[in-house]
């Protein structure tokens, strides 16, 4: 075998000259193989790539970061969007509250409490009817009351009616009987002043045999609440 | 056998060592590497021919290495260096795949 005895002689020589140089540039070969392994496997996937190929990965994470940055902006302006309208709704949502509560103590369906008047009617002959009554509400009315309730269980709203009752008042159908207890929540100054006037409430029971006395309260509780059924035939105009 | 001995020489000193590779030589590394594989298969193929020669190694081996540092240089100044890697690579392996081969029929007459 010319091959294997070349090989085992190539083993076993004694070196050279030529053959120092090629064991330099073995060792040279060696030496690069393994230090380019290993910047390969330790440098991750970039030290290795082409100038080329960085510039396209730049360039898409470029795009990629626009493409985001873009996105947050919408997202950004719509969260403003949303704020902004909700902040609107609440707002709104509190405007209806607060006039649902201002119609409801004029409809008389919510207690009310407030500074205003106690008005007492004494009647022992029996002779304060519903006119007197009637002229009472609207005086107070005319000087500014906002809630009103007789002997503490009729409220008196728009629809109220009073009817002689031979010797009581009926309010709304509810009897009441003398002495008669009119609340008024208002300002109680103009209140009283009102019911005093000459030819007035006070004046007119006075005529027909009664005493009337005010009282100026720093609160009244009115807690009587009126029935309002829902409307039969009249709807809001849009 | 001194010849193996300093391959694994410099292999166990590259590995030691630790040297990272500068900035400028680094697209050419892998090539001339590749290239003077080519050199050294073909070097073997001689040798169990028996037509072996030092000289002819030693200026085959450095005028690969140079080559192909060239052709990747030329590659990378045209803007196609990529591809002209690639071609070098699959030229050189089609060259090593030949003279490895040729060496195995040597080996094992096969």
């Amino acid at each position: 075998m010319p091959e294997r005895s070349r090989v085992r002689a190539g083993l076993a020589s004694r070196p050279s000259r030529g053959q120092a140089a090629v064991a330099v540039l073995l060792a040279l070969l060696g030496f690069a193989a393994a230090v380019q392994v290993r910047s390969n496997t330790e440098g991750g996937n970039y030290p290795g790539a082409r100038r080329g190929d960085l510039a396209q990965l730049l360039d898409s994470l470029d795009a990629a970061q626009q493409r985001a940055q873009k996105q947050i902006a919408e997202l950004e302006a719509t969260k403003l969007q949303l704020e902004s309208s909700s902040s609107k709704n609440v707002t709104a949502l509190q405007q209806a509250r607060q006039e649902a509560a201002n119609l409801a103590i004029l409809a008389g369906t919510v207690p009310a409490t407030g500074p205003g008047v106690v008005i007492r009617i004494d009647d022992p002959d029996g002779a304060v009817g519903a006119a007197t009554m009637l002229n009472a509400v609207e005086e107070l009315r005319d000087a500014g009351a906002e809630a009103i309730e007789i002997d503490n269980t009729a409220r008196v709203v728009a629809q109220t009616y009073f009817a002689d009752n031979g010797g009581s008042i009926s309010v709304d159908g509810e009897p009441v009987s003398p002495p008669y207890v009119i609340d008024a929540i208002g300002s109680a100054a103009t209140l009283a002043v009102a019911v005093n006037f000459p030819g007035g409430l006070a004046d007119e029971v006075k005529a027909l045999g009664g005493t009337v006395e005010v009282q100026q309260e720093t609160q009244v509780d009115i807690t009587s609440v009126a029935q309002q059924p829902s409307p039969e035939y009249a709807s809001p105009t849009p | 056998m001194i010849a193996l001995l300093a391959l694994v020489a410099g292999a166990v000193v590259g590995l030691f060592l630790q040297p990272t590779v500068p900035l400028a030589l680094q697209p050419y590394l892998p090539i001339a590497i590749v290239a003077a594989l080519d050199a050294v298969f073909g070097a073997l193929r001689a040798y169990l021919d028996g037509v072996f020669d030092d000289k002819v190694f030693v200026i085959s081996f450095v005028s690969n290495v140079l080559i192909a540092a060239l052709i990747v240089y030329l590659g990378d100044q045209l803007g196609v260096g990529g591809q002209l890697s690639t071609g070098v690579v699959v030229v050189l392996g089609i060259r090593i795949f030949t003279n490895v081969a040729e060496i195995r029929r040597h080996v094992f007459h096969a």
